[in-house]
């Protein structure tokens, strides 16, 4: 029996088995690097609806309490936040978010998107090389650095005209240039690469057909630009605008030492806090029922945001359907 | 004649062309402001000692962001050594093992929901899930942690756009030969894409350093340099709290006064460290745009 070998002392087989014996096995070990890769991939692929929804669970479970204890009609609706004594009514917050949101959209939109027709229509080539660096290194400064650059540069523009204007009131406070204007200011810079990079992309992205049929028709470059151009990309900028809207609602550090962090309703030349301003300023001495609150105004923002990421996906989606068509 | 070869002059059309090039002249002022503004004011607190020593207790008597600077690293490297392994195995799985169906709706969705949250929840998430995990009130690792979430939707869309780009007929030719998927994936596609992940780990890196809400209640504020007497302290230093580069420049920001003037010098190394992250992500994503 000179033909066999022995395999593990017991089993004796062929030579030509044995070698079928460990080809097979290296297929079993391949398969089940296989299987195994499957398996962890798949395990990377859903780890993010996972934090999604622990992120949702946890700013719920740690949210809900307090909302519950202060009453959610109180907290939403109630117009003092003065955490010594135990009041804790959001209302100034959520309004002051919204108009200062509001007012940074307004100023930030207009200007976005004329930016982004300069980029992708009107720019000479080298203009628009000098142009676009200048965007994205806009995107990429920190927020705390707006805040910096705003305490410093934009503060005193306003405390000059907040002296200008309220020269003979007596009721005003006067807010040292930390107020709304301020805040919408450097919101409304923070939020200009969005909405320029989104637009510039919808922009490009219409068929070059739709404006030879306009100049077709007699109509001037500017003309086409208003009039076919930006309405054939306005899903594409419509999305801009509610991820910008999304930006400014969540910024914090950029308007920490602008916005003067008092709990007044919102007016241009008032000192306010914003939702997130609130959560900032607050949550490192805070404790006990004033600390889930500040959960509990986590909770509202964190229902914002979703709010708007179901608005930009309903976009999104009757954009693509556009294009289909 | 006349009249027929005439170009039309409307004075709407001039209005709007000067609103156009007025809006990409005052945005292209900004940045220059900014950028001339900061410089101008970073050098007055500038100096050698201020980048290559620590500030220790308040009230400060030395002014230095080294420890700054090391923490910042210390979370840069342990948010990607965590997300860029999960973003590139969720990118594999979304783009070469996932048919599409509900599911990958949902991960789709899920994506773009991380990357709308803004950062000051993710800090309050982070504080509570974190700390519920560890037990650490402060700890560069929660900071870290906390921003790999953050990230992960950058990871993930810049990988999956890599993997696009490369030939289908690739994938059919290592299958052709008798080639297993995740042989396949680990020879052929990851090579080819590299410079797409590449470019996802700069855009992150940018993020990172840039963060700050998020970190101001998970990694907290401490300035200290390491106190590195073993090996292992180099691993314990990441349960301890450390304030990065954003969080000290807000920390002198909001003191004001005198300080005022290291916030300008960090922005400044802030300023620098941004512009680098541009150029090499630029460089990157013209490299694998061209595969």
């Amino acid at each position: 029996m000179e033909d066999t070998v022995k395999l593990t002392g017991t089993v004796s087989v062929k030579k030509s088995e044995a070698a079928l014996i460990k080809k097979t096995s290296r297929a079993v070990r391949k398969n089940a690097t296989e299987t195994v890769m499957k398996i962890v991939l798949f395990i990377c692929g859903i780890t993010g609806v996972a934090s999604v929804i622990l992120i949702t669970l946890y700013m719920i479970l740690s949210g809900a309490p307090a909302i519950a204890k202060i009453g959610i009609i109180n907290f939403l609706f109630g117009d003092t936040w003065y955490a010594k004594k135990g009041e804790f009514g959001i209302l100034p917050m959520i309004l002051t978010s919204i108009t200062g949101t509001t007012g940074a959209i307004i100023i930030g939109v207009p200007m976005g998107l004329l930016t982004a027709v300069f980029l992708a229509e009107t720019a000479p080539k080298s203009l628009r090389n000098a142009v676009k660096p200048a965007i994205e290194l806009l995107a990429g400064i920190p927020s705390v650095i707006y805040g910096l650059l705003g305490a410093v540069l934009v503060k005193p523009v306003f405390y000059y005209l907040e002296e200008l204007i309220y020269k003979d009131d007596p009721t005003h406070k006067f807010t040292g240039g930390a107020n709304l204007a301020s805040a919408m200011v450097v919101l409304s810079i923070m939020i200009l690469p969005t909405i320029i990079n989104i637009s510039e992309t919808a922009i490009k992205a219409v068929p070059e057909e739709f404006r030879e049929a306009s100049y077709g028709l007699g109509a001037t470059h500017i003309q086409t630009i208003f009039k076919v151009v930006i309405p054939a990309a306005k899903s594409g900028i419509a999305s801009g605008v509610v991820l910008g809207v999304g930006r400014a609602i969540g910024e914090a550090m950029a308007i920490m030492l602008v916005a003067g962090n008092s709990a007044n309703m919102p007016a241009l030349f008032n000192s306010v806090k914003f939702l997130t301003t609130g959560v900032v300023a607050e949550f490192s001495y805070s404790s006990g029922l004033h600390r889930q609150a500040l959960f509990g105004i986590g909770l509202v923002l964190f229902v914002f945001i979703i709010i708007i990421n179901i608005i930009l996906n309903v976009i999104l989606k009757s954009g693509r359907k556009g294009t289909a068509q | 004649m006349n009249e027929l070869t005439r170009k039309r002059i409307r004075i709407s059309d001039i209005v709007l062309k000067a609103l156009i090039l007025l809006s990409a002249v005052i945005t292209t002022a900004v940045v220059a402001a900014i950028i001339i503004y900061i410089v101008k004011r970073g050098l007055e607190g500038m100096s050698l000692n201020f980048i290559t020593t620590a500030a220790f207790s308040y009230p400060y008597e030395n002014y230095g962001i080294l420890g700054n600077i090391i923490n910042t690293l210390y979370i840069i490297i342990i948010t990607l050594l965590v997300a860029v392994p999960i973003g590139v195995g969720a990118a594999i799985y979304l783009t070469e093992y996932a048919k599409r169906s509900r599911l990958t709706t949902i991960i789709e969705f899920a994506t773009e929901t991380l990357a709308g949250i803004p950062s000051i929840i993710y800090g309050l998430f982070g504080s509570v899930f974190f700390y519920n995990l560890f037990r650490l009130q402060y700890s560069i690792l929660s900071g870290s942690l906390t921003l790999s979430l953050m990230i992960l939707p950058t990871i993930i869309r810049t990988t999956e756009e890599a993997i696009k780009t490369v030939p289908i007929s690739y994938r059919e030719g290592a299958m052709g030969i008798g080639a297993t998927k995740w042989y396949m994936i680990r020879t052929v596609i990851l090579p080819c894409c590299i410079d797409g992940i590449l470019t996802s780990v700069i855009l992150s890196i940018g993020r990172i350093v840039g963060e700050s809400a998020a970190l101001l209640f998970t990694a907290g504020i401490a300035a200290e340099l390491p106190n590195f007497k073993s090996f292992t302290d180099i691993f314990t230093k990441a349960g301890g709290a450390g304030g990065t580069l954003t969080v000290q420049l807000y920390q002198y920001a909001q003191r004001g006064g005198g300080e005022m003037k290291y916030a300008f010098s960090t922005a400044l190394v802030l300023l620098i460290v941004v512009m680098v992250i541009n150029v090499f992500a630029k460089l990157a994503a013209r490299k694998f745009r061209k595969v």
